[in-house]
């Protein structure tokens, strides 16, 4: 499982589909332990039918992210807050 | 930076770095240029229809309409081998970026800069190197590479040539080092990190990039020094990408 393990980084591509700004610069809180970090910083695994962001810190999922091409189910209930800078 | 499209690039010229690595050299008409670190996505589409879609890392520093990407083939892979082994000179390529704005780097962010590379995790560096000696940057700077052999040394000699005035160069060859080598010959650990990163107290600023295990190990060791936690930024590239 390890081997398959990302960081946001790697879902800079579909957060900038999914919210048409940059993503991974912002700093998200996780609902679970409060930790904040920013999201190019969270664990992916985009192995998966759909990419999972988790905490780097608990492990609780933070965002996960399912598209067939056309349309995007987004789950954000991990995330308790983001905090984006206008660039 | 809006909404994403996919650009056609112009293929330029593929050239090879080392036996497993080829730089592909782009001109990306409507590019509106990118930040030492950032990626692009790149999109190959079979004439059934299927696509197959992976995210590399800039190799080049920011130039208009000019974007080098350093690709390592990965021998099962989707992408890569036709990237490293397929792809001439006149041929077009799908992508869409500059994606990513964590991993990035630049002169007015300061330093001293510690980078720390496993492989072909030095293309991201590199940007961020070539953008410091484009721009002249005082901002003192450590690479630490780790490669197998002196041939997988990815640039290895544009980095012999960028080597001093204010940039330092520590190899270390994991498998295989030729003869009369002098230099590390063992993984990255906490005793190499000590002897040659800035000092905890210097506040470097802190990019390591590499396969997962490599970047923990690292991202790891960084913090036992006292490394502040904050300061280092990680991506981590995985055996999927291919």
């Amino acid at each position: 499982m390890d081997a398959l393990k990302l960081d946001g980084n790697a879902a800079a591509g579909l957060l900038q589909e999914v919210f048409a700004v940059e993503v991974t610069a912002a700093r998200g809180t996780c609902d679970n332990c409060g930790a904040v970090e920013a999201v190019g910083a969270v664990v992916v695994y985009a192995h998966a039918p759909g990419t999972v962001l988790r905490c780097p810190h608990c492990d609780a999922v933070l965002m996960r992210i399912v598209t067939d091409g056309a349309r995007y189910w987004v789950d954000l209930r991990g995330v308790r807050s983001l905090e984006l800078t206008s660039t | 930076m809006g909404r994403l499209n996919w650009l056609v690039a112009d293929v330029i010229d593929a050239v090879p770095e080392t036996p497993r690595v080829k730089t592909i050299k782009l001109d990306v008409p409507d590019w509106e240029g990118h930040l030492p670190g950032q990626h692009v996505d790149v999109r190959l589409t079979a004439e059934d229809g299927y696509q197959a879609q992976r995210s590399y890392s800039i190799a080049s520093e920011p130039n208009r309409n000019h974007v080098e990407l350093t690709v390592e083939r990965i021998d099962d892979g989707e992408v890569s081998p036709y990237l490293t082994e397929e792809l001439r000179a006149g041929d077009q390529l799908e992508l869409r970026g500059p994606v990513g704005g964590y991993f990035v780097w630049e002169p007015d962010r300061g330093g001293p800069l510690l980078l720390v590379a496993g492989g072909s995790g030095v293309v991201p560096l590199m940007a961020m190197l070539r953008h410091r000696a484009a721009a002249g940057s005082s901002v003192p700077a450590t690479l630490l590479l780790s490669s197998r052999s002196w041939d997988d040394v990815i640039y290895r000699d544009e980095l012999s040539r960028l080597n001093g005035s204010g940039l330092n160069v520590v190899h270390t060859l994991t498998r295989s080092q030729p003869d009369g080598w002098t230099g590390y010959a063992r993984r990255v650990d906490e005793a190499m990190l000590r002897a040659v990163a800035p000092p905890p107290g210097e506040a470097p600023l802190v990019y390591v990039c590499g396969p997962t295990p490599f970047v923990e190990a690292v991202a790891s060791a960084l913090v036992a020094l006292c490394h502040e936690p904050t300061s280092i930024r990680t991506e981590r590239f995985g055996p999927t990408g291919g």
